[in-house]
């Protein structure tokens, strides 16, 4: 009995010297500037398993391509170190890491056809041509472009040429892929056709994705985990539930998904939520995330799919009610969103699904919304 | 659904729809065209003309048959097989008393002399005494001058009587008609111009090589390297751009000259000895040394104009791919940039056969170009004809290049800057 115990710490501690696993990329503290004066990336820290597909989120300029590019060796970091699979590949040759990469505009060479462009990787790694040839059908035949081998990169739609950079970037068997905003320059119907092929890929081949994108949309859809930047820090790095359900800053709520926020100050905390004071007088019951203490600025973020609109002012669960003036009501079809003029706030919008007869509601109408506590995070201001 | 194919598309009002849109563009049209046309009258005049007459000339033959109108038409008919008889001489004689009398037989005697030498002083003898000929002719004729007792020269005069020659393009390639009618070479001695069509074509060749090799980094430099330097070095390719043609290429003279500033830079760095200079101007290191440096920018601006067009992204897919960085510039970066090489290249072979000013400066004597004979030909021999002839034959080999470089590349492929 001890003795198996004993055998289990050892393999424990086997596992925590070989952490490859847990710890297929490592980015330490990674700093990165251009110029001298200014950080675009500032200690920047991630840990990726193996088999993980990781969104890198952010506005542009946020520092989340920057950070790819490090990774795939195009930029240097200027302070700190990235590790793949344990071994520190600071000073490693971008043709030397073997990460398969899909850029932007698909980088597809055009004076190869799409077998050519898909040989490449492994001419260059002089398997043989059967070999090859092997590989590459079969490339071919994931992302379905069986009998497109002999055309030009120019005679292939957006989406297929998209496809095709996916198959290079996958043909040579990489155990990591970078993915650089691969579907910026798709249609929205084509866009999400590659994310839900792309996300069966990964569950097929179980490598290791990273994946760029300013698209929250997208991001949700695909990741294990999102890492959300803003201004070269990562403002917060979690599951995608998580980040809708739980942002722990404003910027990351305001970010992910619609958000209504209220300005306020925090006047009393009680464990772990709190009565914030807004600007506009009225007291509104909050968690307290990522609030000071008594007197500090806070903003208080709510979704629009978390109020309802009260019909008996006297009967009601919520801990929060207050009377709003219907501003604009916008059909869409499965829901309805409706603009409120609510604690001082023109924009606050809610949505509501149509079943539930709120058709009705018409600009100018003076309503009752509520909502609870729990919905409502107090974040920083 | 589709409409039929017999019925033509029509607008609303039933009119066609080809009719319509050649309606609606025909304004537009009109002003392009005017707004074009000063450049339009400029080329024609400029440009159009100035070749058309070249080649014109280039096969005109007027001169006999304009100075010997009448000795023409007394030899119409005449076979050829022995002289001619007293009709044609005597008609001679009067062409000739025409000719001297309005002093216009100097063109006439220039362009039989080309053809067989001694038939300028014949002329030109029996023109000034031909006041004082006596008929028969046949006999005082040939008693003036003995040319006119040989049958080669009537059959001459017979065949330079039709409109047109080929006789300059057979000079301008070393060769002539023989009086019996077959093209032989002429004398080694007088052979000059197919060595030099062939020296200005290979020093062309070598010059373009030469453009390429140091223009390739480059122009690759200009369209990699961030926009606040690249239009420093953009500035740096164009400044001798906008120089003088004749400032750069005699400042080459001030550098290569025997007593100019790298020999005596190699003396004073004993190199070489001081009685051992190099000969660097004058010949064809000159011509080649200053022509790569005048052609260099033709060949860096659209290559660059190529390379711009590249994205760095290509490069770092090869790289990511797992090219090492020659392997991936060669497969991947090189390939592209061919159009851009092809074009360069051909610009500046173009302009090189064709260049004039450079090779005459510093040339010397072995560094000359075919050009450089154009102009003898205008301005000291006079023979117009052949001047147009080669002129005309170089003409031709651009043309050839440029049809050559459309099908393997495509013209429209090219942006210049």
């Amino acid at each position: 009995m001890n003795e198996s115990l004993q055998q289990e710490r050892n393999e424990d501690a086997r596992e925590a010297d070989h952490p490859t696993d847990t710890h297929f990329v490592r980015f330490i503290n990674v700093q990165k500037s251009y110029d001298g004066v200014e950080l675009v990336v500032k200690g920047f820290n991630l840990d990726i398993r193996r088999g993980e597909f990781v969104t890198l989120l952010g506005p542009s300029g946020s520092g989340k391509t920057t950070c790819l590019m490090m990774m795939a060796g195009f930029e240097t970091p200027t302070h700190g170190q990235i590790l793949l699979k344990g071994d520190p590949i600071n000073d490693l040759p971008p043709h030397k890491r073997g990460i398969g990469m899909v850029f932007q505009n698909y980088a597809l060479f055009p004076h190869m056809s799409v077998a050519e462009n898909l040989s490449f990787p492994l001419e260059v790694r002089h398997l043989s041509k059967a070999e090859i040839k092997r590989k590459v059908d079969r490339a071919l035949a994931m992302v379905r472009l069986e009998n497109f081998g002999d055309r030009r990169p120019a005679q292939l739609s957006g989406g297929q040429q998209q496809r095709v950079a996916l198959a290079r970037a996958l043909v040579f068997e990489p155990e990591l892929v970078l993915m650089d905003e691969p579907l910026g320059a798709l249609d929205k119907n084509l866009r999400e056709e590659m994310q839900y092929e792309i996300k069966r890929i990964h569950a097929n081949l179980g490598v290791t994705m990273i994946y760029v994108t300013h698209d929250q949309t997208e991001a949700l859809t695909m990741s294990d985990r999102i890492a959300v930047f803003n201004d070269g820090v990562v403002q917060q790095l979690a599951e995608p539930e998580t980040l809708y359900e739980a942002p722990e800053n404003a910027f990351v709520a305001n970010f992910i998904g619609e958000n209504n926020r209220l300005y306020g100050e925090v006047i009393e905390t009680i464990g772990d939520s709190c009565q914030v004071r807004l600007d506009s007088g009225e007291t509104v019951s909050a968690k307290a995330v990522a609030a000071g203490g008594v007197g500090t600025r806070t903003t208080l973020s709510l979704r629009p799919e978390r109020i309802d609109i009260v019909a008996d002012e006297a009967d009601h669960d919520f801990d929060n009610c207050f009377r709003a003036e219907v501003r604009e009501v916008i059909y869409l079809g499965d829901h309805l969103r409706t603009r409120v003029s609510v604690c001082g706030n023109d924009e606050f919008i809610l949505k509501t699904p149509n079943s539930k007869g709120y058709a009705s509601l018409r600009p100018g109408q003076s309503i009752v919304i509520g909502w609870s506590s729990s919905d409502c995070r107090a974040l920083d201001a | 659904m589709s409409e039929s194919p017999a019925s033509p598309l029509t607008t609303a009002d039933g009119v066609p729809l080809k009719v319509s849109l050649r309606r609606a563009v025909r304004r537009s049209k009109v002003k392009a065209f005017l707004l074009v046309s000063p450049l339009l009258l400029f080329l024609g005049v400029a440009f159009v003309m100035p070749i058309v007459e070249m080649l014109w000339r280039s096969v005109e033959n007027a001169e006999v048959s304009t100075y010997l109108p009448r000795t023409v038409e007394a030899l119409e008919g005449w076979d050829g097989g022995s002289l001619p008889e007293e009709p044609a001489f005597a008609a001679l004689a009067e062409d000739l008393r025409t000719g001297q009398e309005a002093r216009n037989l100097g063109l006439l005697s220039s362009r039989l002399n080309y053809e067989k030498s001694g038939m300028r002083s014949a002329i030109s003898r029996t023109a000034r005494g031909v006041r004082n000929l006596e008929p028969p002719f046949r006999e005082s004729l040939v008693e003036a001058h003995r040319a006119w007792g040989e049958l080669d020269t009537w059959r001459l005069i017979q065949r330079e009587a039709r409109p047109y020659t080929i006789s300059y393009y057979l000079a301008a390639v070393d060769r002539r008609l023989s009086l019996d009618g077959e093209i032989v070479k002429v004398p080694d001695h007088l052979e000059v111009h197919v060595g030099l069509f062939w020296r200005t074509f290979w020093m062309s060749a070598v010059i373009t090589g030469l453009t390429l090799v140091l223009g390739y980094p480059i122009a690759f430099l200009l369209a990699s390297l961030p926009l606040r330097h690249s239009n420093l070095l953009m500035i740096l390719v164009l400044l001798p751009f906008w120089t003088s043609l004749l400032v750069r290429t005699t400042t080459w003279i001030a550098i290569l000259q025997s007593q100019g500033v790298l020999n005596d830079l190699m003396v004073t760095l004993g190199v070489i000895a001081d009685e051992a200079r190099w000969q660097m101007i004058h010949n064809k290191t000159g011509t080649i040394v200053a022509m790569t440096h005048i052609l260099l920018p033709f060949m860096i601006l659209p290559l660059y104009s190529v390379m711009k067009t590249i994205p760095p992204s290509y490069m770092r897919a090869a790289r990511s791919l797992g090219g090492k960085p020659f392997l991936s510039f060669r497969r991947v970066y090189f390939p592209l940039t061919v159009p851009g090489i092809a074009a360069g290249g051909i610009l500046v072979f173009i302009l090189s056969i064709g260049y004039y000013i450079t090779p005459a400066l510093v040339g010397g004597q072995s560094g000359r170009f075919i050009t450089n004979y154009i102009a003898y030909h205008m301005q000291t021999s006079l023979n117009w004809g052949l001047a147009a002839a080669i002129a005309s034959i170089l003409l031709f080999v651009v043309i050839v290049f440029y049809m050559v470089f459309n099908r393997l590349i495509g013209v429209d492929k090219v942006k210049l800057g």
